[in-house]
């Protein structure tokens, strides 16, 4: 059972090693790459089943007893947010196979591939805050390398502020560690649950949540804090920025739910209901104007991303409240909104790079009219769309549903009502770009593309047209998803549980 | 000491903070370094510092003699300065590169990928 724990983090890792081995050849790196992303997708699935059968499952590492050693902790939260990143990092590995260059691949693009996925695993995994810290170095070093590889100036510019914004927020992170163990005395997140619920400082821990509030939520891109995010993700090739919409700012989101489910619930009045709340509101409604007004593509993508961070951030804020009901179906709605953002996101990025290719432009003012030429790809991108701005069949609907009415029942009836107007923008926005890129005739000539070679555009169609499925499926089986959240919104909500699967008797 | 390394991590912050506020890139990274050490030491100062034992069992006890220093702290931060070091180092090669294609170092300069 430990070992099924450790493979999401393994083969990455044996991935990265052996793809390096093999440098300067490329075809054996990209079938050890599609071989990893297929085997982790498989373990994945295998460790969710097992969690759904055992509950709460524990690995510690070199046997160590729980607050001494490290340990991985799988929950039914972290299996379902492991099984989608498998899901996304398979379709982006695919959809890189025909559209990274050769350049870029003889750089080392699937190691770093790899070595991205083994730092997102272990931070969804690990149950020991100074592990989560060193997990998101891993995935930052690998997503600053994948973000500047290449060179160009775009890039280049891109990444200095990325890079800038996640040193500060890995600062910010690293002295609120240390002021954690200083006056806890542990890094066991279990532990620390246990010790902060008997602080005797209620105001000390309350400073200590801002800090980790204030690293985790650069990386979420909360507002203030998500200016990074529109000035670097549409600047790396598009394989790289729909991995980084599907995976990065999900982690950080995470690590919020978990830390402010699990270890700072001493002063919800505060924290959830005061900071949080307002943070995820006005995050929202930045994200939806931010994309009505971009005239490029993948940059009005990029403030998609950071409306629906707001979302999940407001369904935690909302579980905040003294109402466990109420509680249980904001954080489940959380869960299932996390879990089809991935999904959606990663479509509507890998999609901009097929409208890129089929008409030389990520400029709306300059694509144009591309359901004549192009139906296929306007249907999928319709699709990827309206789930964007959550339109019924599809999947977001019912999460942000949920949310919504925990958040009436808790009288949060403004924040709701904020939230829904930026719904509405979003609609607004997802609609203008729509009928921009794909109704109306271009407004302007498209520029010369400068990959004018004829590529084979399956590999790219395969994966995105797998996505659309899941994310179909998704929204078809609304109501056992919505179940599964729910439950792992319970697990959540039940720290006593994962205290006692950690822990033990050892408290 | 404790006040002292206080007043020192007081002063890493307050020097990285203006640093990154300068117009250039190397001092925004100056800043960024500082900030990183000022975060290790506060590491090192918040689980006490301590004159007395290190944290090794004598030949014949069975336990630490009693006033001992904590080795966890400093696993922690020998962690974050190895990571801290690399980070650094990959951001000094960018800064070279970004010098080499914008031909500057001023950060407003820096606008391409806000356009």
């Amino acid at each position: 059972m430990s070992v099924l724990l450790a493979l999401p983090v393994l083969l990455p890792l044996v991935c990265a090693a052996t793809a390096m081995l093999f440098w300067r050849r490329l075809r054996v790196q990209r079938t050890i790459a599609v071989l990893t992303a297929l085997g982790h997708l498989a373990s994945t699935l295998a460790l969710f089943v097992e969690v759904r059968r055992f509950g709460i499952l524990v690995a510690r590492f070199g046997d160590w007893p729980a607050p001494y050693g490290i340990v991985f902790v799988a929950d039914t939260f972290s299996g379902l947010m492991l099984v989608t990143t498998s899901i996304v990092t398979l379709a982006v590995t695919v959809y890189s196979l025909s559209s990274i260059d050769a350049d870029r691949e003889s750089f080392g693009f699937f190691p770093l591939v790899c070595a991205l996925l083994m730092g997102v695993s272990g931070a969804f995994l690990t149950g020991d805050i100074f592990n989560l810290y060193v997990w998101f170095e891993v995935l930052l070093i690998a997503s600053f390398v994948l973000m500047a590889l290449g060179g160009e100036r775009k890039q280049l510019e891109g990444a200095l502020k990325y890079v800038t914004l996640n040193l500060v927020s890995s600062s910010i992170f690293l002295a609120g560690l240390g002021l954690l163990y200083g006056s806890m005395g542990t890094l066991n997140l279990a532990q620390l649950s246990v010790r902060v619920a008997e602080a005797t400082d209620p105001g000390f821990v309350t400073m200590l949540a801002m800090f980790f509030l204030l690293a985790f939520g650069i990386k979420a891109a909360l507002f203030p804090l998500y200016g990074w995010l529109p000035s670097s993700y549409h600047t790396p090739p598009t394989a790289v920025s729909a991995l980084f919409a599907g995976l990065l700012t999900k982690v950080g989101v995470y690590a919020l739910i978990r830390t402010f489910t699990l270890v700072f619930t001493n002063d919800p009045t505060f924290t959830h209901r005061a900071v949080l709340l307002g943070m995820a509101t006005v995050t929202i409604l930045a994200g939806s104007l931010g994309a009505i007004v971009q005239r490029d593509l993948r940059r009005a993508l990029s403030f998609t991303i950071v409306a629906s961070v707001g979302f999940a951030v407001l369904g935690l804020a909302v579980s905040g409240g003294a109402s466990q009901e109420l509680a249980t179906l904001a954080l489940a709605g959380t869960i299932a909104y996390v879990i089809q953002a991935m999904v959606v996101k990663t479509q509507v990025f890998l999609l901009s790079g097929i409208v890129r290719r089929l008409s030389g432009s990520f400029d709306v003012a300059r694509i144009g009219g591309l359901y004549a030429s192009a139906p296929g790809v306007a249907i999928l991108f319709l699709l990827g769309a309206l789930a964007l701005a959550g339109v019924p069949p599809l999947p977001s609907f019912i999460p942000k549903v949920a949310v919504l009415r925990a958040a009436f029942g808790e009288g949060l009836g403004v924040y709701a009502g904020v939230a829904l107007l930026g719904s509405l923008l979003m609609l607004g926005a997802v609609a203008r770009l729509w009928s921009h890129a794909f109704w109306r005739a271009p407004m302007e000539r498209p520029h010369e593309s400068d990959d004018d070679a004829p590529v084979n555009l399956v590999f790219r169609f395969i994966p995105v047209t797998g996505l659309t499925v899941v994310l179909v499926l998704l929204g078809v089986g609304a109501g056992p998803v919505f179940q599964v959240a729910t439950e792992a919104a319970r697990q959540l909500l039940d720290t006593d549980g994962y205290v006692r699967a950690v822990l033990g008797g050892a408290r | 000491m404790t006040l002292l390394l206080a007043i020192v991590i007081g002063a890493l912050y307050a020097g990285g903070v203006y640093m990154m506020l300068r117009k250039t890139v190397v001092k925004l990274l100056i800043g960024l370094a500082m900030i990183g050490n000022a975060a290790n030491l506060l590491i090192f100062v918040s689980s006490s510092v301590v004159r007395s034992h290190p944290p090794i069992v004598p030949k014949g006890s069975s336990a630490v003699p009693a006033p001992y220093a904590d080795p966890l702290t400093q696993a922690l931060i020998l962690t974050a300065i190895v990571i801290g070091f690399a980070v650094l180092a990959f951001a000094l090669a960018l800064v070279k590169r970004v010098y080499g294609e914008v031909g500057s170092l001023a950060l407003e300069e820096m606008t391409v990928s806000d356009e």
